[in-house]
């Protein structure tokens, strides 16, 4: 069984899931996590790598606490605040973006709040409509908003920025550093976008086929807003070189 | 470019499709159908439209037409609400449960083809002709078919925005309100349509066979003395009355839940 265990307010994160499988469409359990040991270090950037498939969603949905069935243990801090982006943004599309956010967000986060939050992300006008009325690339944001206006000490981000032109996809990378930045807190981003990785990461964990465990787990030592477009290409062809199987795009 | 294009199309239009004028074309083709006949037949048996509706003016002003109509109503909003309350509940459990579903399931459908006649009678000798029986015996007819619906709901719940939902840590009521009813809106707007015009019609069969006031015992009543007249002037102030509520609150509020879309109902 599973033991989700609370940590006091150390912040710190200790995944070990001995074993989460699936159940086939023909019975058969399909294990899909195997053997994954991972600490993640707080206020810092995690990024998950792995090729398609291997169980990286899965881990989330666990590390969010919205599959409990599994085995091995999860501590975490008490009362652990999840913001969580998926990959669709997921907003309800019969509220305003502003009652979207407003719904979850964290009982101190005022008005000003909300305008500070919407304006570095570029929504300020947008919150009185409903997201029906938006683009993937505002909803998105719009998505991202919520995650900060809980005020998350676990911000969970599922591939956030897959099927989106390159250019609106780097913009709002740097949002999210931009907002990260302001308040930093500690994340768990996937993705199989390489260079999105060593941009964002301050800690890049490659993962294995399924059932999925921890290659490896590689620092990147500079900070994200100092990483120059060529920095990013060095690490990544340096990356490349070592983990050819985890960085060929 | 494309802003011209449809304002043509619009223009074009032909005034067989734009709503009020088919409405009221449609409407005086019907009673201009009825004049005819009833002018051809000339009997008492098919009385004319002017005819009819001098009867339920007089009636509304002298005779009982009114409270009738009033106690019927009221009977009607009685089963309806409470038939969507108990529907619902059970609808959404069944959607939302497997196991409960296969356990009510058997029930369910002897529910759904019981004829309403017969939990009528069975309502009035276990219960006595009583106000709570007659209310009761209509609300059980409508049941069934609002669990049907709600269950189909319930089964097409969005699971993303469940997960959503639950990873934000929202509230019990919070997500009924905000995640849950709103995606149920056109599941409980169906069966409320069906329901009110079901109930309706049911709870004049009740009023029929075991009360003493209400628009099904005036009908009772005509039926005994072959007043085709009264009849027809009774189920026309019913039907108007059934229209208003359609027109003045159905359709509003179906507006006012949908107003998210893009092209609201």
């Amino acid at each position: 069984m599973n033991v989700t265990r609370p940590v006091g307010e150390t912040g710190r994160f200790e995944i070990d899931i001995a074993e989460k499988t699936y159940t086939g469409a023909n019975g058969v359990p399909v294990p899909v996590i195997r053997d994954f040991r991972l600490q993640i270090k707080p206020e810092s950037m995690t990024v998950l790598m792995g090729p398609s498939g291997c169980g990286k969603t899965t881990f989330l949905r666990i590390l969010a606490g919205l599959d409990h069935n599994f085995d091995g243990s999860i501590e975490m801090p008490e009362e652990t605040r999840i913001g969580f982006m998926f990959q669709e943004p997921r907003l309800l599309p019969w509220r305003k973006v502003r009652r979207n956010i407003e719904l979850v967000a964290d009982e101190a986060f005022t008005e000003e709040d909300l305008l500070i939050l919407a304006d570095a992300l570029n929504i300020a006008d947008k919150l009185d409509v409903y997201p029906g009325e938006l683009s993937l690339g505002l909803a998105r944001r719009a998505a991202l908003a919520r995650a900060f206006a809980t005020r998350p000490n676990l911000l969970l981000l599922d591939e956030p920025f897959v099927s989106l032109d390159e250019p609106t996809a780097d913009r709002l990378r740097r949002l999210l550093l931009e907002v990260w930045e302001a308040r930093p807190t500690t994340a768990v981003l996937v993705t199989h976008n390489p260079r999105e990785a060593v941009m964002l990461a301050d800690e890049l964990v490659l993962l294995s086929p399924r059932p999925t465990h921890v290659l490896e787990t590689v620092p990147v030592d500079v900070p994200q807003n100092e990483r120059t477009p060529a920095m990013i290409e060095e690490i990544y062809s340096d990356l490349l070189k070592r983990y050819p199987e985890n960085f060929a795009a | 470019m494309t802003i011209t294009q449809s304002k043509i199309r619009r223009d074009a239009r032909p005034w067989a499709s734009s709503g009020p004028v088919v409405t009221l074309i449609s409407f005086a083709g019907f009673v201009a159908v009825w004049f005819l006949a009833a002018y051809i037949a000339d009997s008492k048996l098919l009385p004319g439209p002017v005819e009819v509706v001098e009867f339920t003016i007089d009636e509304a002003v002298n005779g009982p037409l009114l409270s009738e109509l009033g106690i019927t109503l009221w009977r009607v909003a009685a089963a309806f609400v409470i038939a969507m309350a108990i529907g619902s509940v059970i609808g959404i459990a069944m959607g939302e449960s497997v196991v409960l579903n296969r356990w009510l399931d058997s029930w369910l459908i002897v529910l759904l083809n019981l004829p309403a006649l017969v939990i009528i009678i069975l309502a009035y000798v276990w219960f006595g002709l009583t106000e709570a029986a007659a209310i009761g015996a209509v609300a059980l007819n409508k049941i069934p078919n609002v669990i049907v619906t709600l269950r189909e709901g319930a089964r097409s719940l969005d699971p993303g925005l469940d997960e959503m939902a639950r990873a934000y840590r929202m509230p019990a009521m919070e997500r009924l309100k905000h995640v849950i009813l709103p995606q149920l809106q056109p599941y409980i707007a169906a069966a409320s349509r069906t329901g009110l015009s079901l109930i309706w019609k049911i709870v004049l069969v009740v009023e029929l066979l075991g009360r003493s006031n209400g628009v099904g015992f005036q009908l009772h009543l005509n039926f005994q003395l072959f007043n085709v007249t009264a009849i027809l002037g009774y189920t026309i102030a019913f039907v108007a009355v059934m229209l208003a509520i359609e027109f003045f609150l159905v359709q509003p509020f179906e507006r006012y839940t949908t107003r998210w879309r893009n092209r609201p109902v």
